[in-house]
């Protein structure tokens, strides 16, 4: 079975329980981590390769406990023809892969830095922000 | 001796090519080397920007006759409604108008896709946008019902008339309560997790004329990539001076313009179809003002900096909504552009909603135009409403029936 790649999106209350562990050791499902941006008090997101018999529970298991699962988008990008550069993205995306350069205030996206959480797919008013599966 | 410039003086150095032009941002730079009564003498007109998202924007259209005719008693755009209770064939199409089965916030938060303002977006755009009506047929205007495509070319008048914009100054918005809010600040996150605020500051046209001494009825303006002109004061314009309990000024807000122009020579990239998560379908403008330095009071009013300009902080959650007087204080546009503002003790990230770089693309690109000698000042008919006006805001009274 191949490796299935999705994003996980943890809210502040459960970012400090061991989740994965527990998809490992109670599923026995193989995960490779491609990102992760998880601090404490803060929302989390991960990015990992899943495989494994139990696949399905893990992921009925991980929506029990309050974790959002989503299937990865391969890469975000920036439509520069469409961005307005009005800033309204940059305190929302949780890693700063969108930011300001200051002073100008133009808007960069590095997506180096993105974690996929697609928030700024619905927060950008003009829809700038486009995901290529 | 003091300075005195008259419009025709220097729509005359406009003319021959000589006029000294220069945009909000630069000014500031000069003032402070040469001081005000040396910049008032070298600089002729500042030009000014802002391009943000200004709800109380539309369009009067007029589609021309169908064979046989039709009065047009309901008009749709692309599904969107337009206000046809004007003469036949005319309609206003409203920037935050939705699709009557838009399931706006009952799946929370509404993504507001498609409104009003796209539909203008489109039309600019040169896009096929399909046109329906209904009507109850009379003697002189028989059809009942029409469905076709039109494009802005093939209509007869297309005029943007937006009767609230150019906002002089705006509040900053945050959330005080424990859960993510929706508004039209965009998304505020709980605790004060956040702070937006939307006004090009030093750029911004109605802060750099704060007491109306040269804006008014009549004065061309940069108007969705076209030109337009100032047609009256906005809805809620109420021009004033903010201050805190101890009566310390926190320099100008509160006034609005109320504007015009052929969209037919508008351009669909500073005319922009918007979406605000949870709240609705908007227009983000662009708005360029020309200043003309009559004297050097003008030119003082040109010179302000993001370090003289303010926004009050409000809270959204609760305040704002419920209309709960007061705010959490005065924050300058210096302080929100570093990124982080301290509100209660927290220091908070912060996030404009209106877009600096276009504005500063929208005053050099005026800047190039009066430059070039292809815009020219226009004198207003008459000014504008001033603070000295003391004019205030009624509010709504809910009577029992
Ligand atoms: S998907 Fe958007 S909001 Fe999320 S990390 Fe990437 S750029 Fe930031
Ligand atoms: S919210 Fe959209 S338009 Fe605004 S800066 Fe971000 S990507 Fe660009």
């Amino acid at each position: 079975m191949a490796a299935k790649k999705i994003i996980l999106r943890f809210g502040k209350d459960i970012s400090d329980k061991p989740i994965i562990y527990h998809l490992a050791k109670d599923y026995g499902l193989v995960f490779n981590i491609i990102k992760a941006n998880v601090n404490p008090n803060k929302e989390g997101t991960v990015v990992l390769e899943l495989t494994g018999e139990q696949y399905a529970k893990g992921l009925e298991y991980l929506e029990s406990e309050g974790v959002r699962v989503q299937p990865l988008a391969e890469q975000l990008s920036r439509n520069e023809l469409k961005c307005t550069s009005c800033g309204a993205c940059t305190d929302i995306c949780p890693t700063g892969a969108l930011y300001l350069h200051r002073p100008s205030m133009e808007v960069a996206f590095d997506s180096d830095n993105c974690v996929l959480c697609q928030i700024c797919l619905k927060v950008c008013p003009v829809k700038a922000m486009e995901v290529k599966f | 001796m003091a300075i005195e410039k008259t419009y025709a003086e220097i729509n005359e150095k406009i003319r021959s090519g000589k006029a000294v032009v220069l945009t909000a941002e630069e000014v500031i730079a000069l003032v402070e080397e040469k001081g005000v009564s040396e910049a008032a003498r070298q600089v002729d007109v500042v030009t000014t920007g802002t391009f943000s998202p200004m709800c109380s924007s539309g369009v009067f259209l007029n589609f021309g006759h169908s064979k046989p005719r039709i009065r047009m008693q309901k008009v749709w755009l692309n599904g969107i409604p337009a206000y046809s209770g004007i003469a036949a064939v005319d309609a206003y199409l409203g920037a935050t108008e939705l699709p009557e089965d838009d399931p706006c916030n009952s799946n929370y938060p509404g993504e507001f896709r498609y409104g009003g303002g796209h539909v203008i977006h489109d039309l600019l755009a040169g896009k096929s946008i399909k046109l329906e009506a209904l009507s109850y047929g009379t003697d002189c205007y028989p059809r009942r019902e029409l469905e076709t495509y039109i494009t802005l070319n093939d209509i007869n008048e297309a005029t943007l008339f937006n009767p609230r914009n150019a906002y002089q100054n705006y509040n900053c918005a945050v959330n005080l309560s424990g859960k993510t809010i929706y508004t039209y600040m965009g998304l505020l996150k709980p605790n004060l997790g956040n702070a937006h605020y939307s006004s090009a500051g030093q750029l911004s046209p109605l802060l750099n004329d704060p007491y109306f001494l040269t804006i008014g009825i009549g004065t061309r303006i940069f108007l969705g990539g076209g030109i337009g002109y100032v047609a009256w004061h906005g809805t809620q314009h109420f021009p004033g001076i903010q201050t805190d309990q101890e009566k310390n000024s926190y320099g100008p807000a509160g006034g609005t313009l109320a504007v015009i122009g052929d969209l037919k020579q508008m351009k669909p990239e500073w005319l922009v179809g918007t979406s605000y998560l949870g709240y609705g379908a908007t227009l983000t403008v662009g708005i360029g003002i020309p200043i003309p330095i009559l004297n050097e009071d003008v030119m003082s009013c040109v010179s302000i900096t993001d370090r003289d300009l303010y926004a009050p902080v409000v809270d959204y959650s609760d305040a704002y909504g419920q209309r709960i007087p007061g705010n959490l204080g005065y924050v300058s546009y210096a302080e929100l552009k570093t990124g982080k503002i301290t509100i209660n003790g927290k220091e908070i990230p912060t996030a404009p909603l209106s877009s600096y770089p276009k504005a500063r693309e929208i005053a050099g690109k005026l800047k190039d135009w009066i430059q070039k000698g292809d815009f020219s000042l226009s004198e207003p008919v008459k000014l504008l409403p001033s603070f000295q006006d003391q004019i205030t805001a009624k509010t709504l009274d809910i009577n029992g029936v």
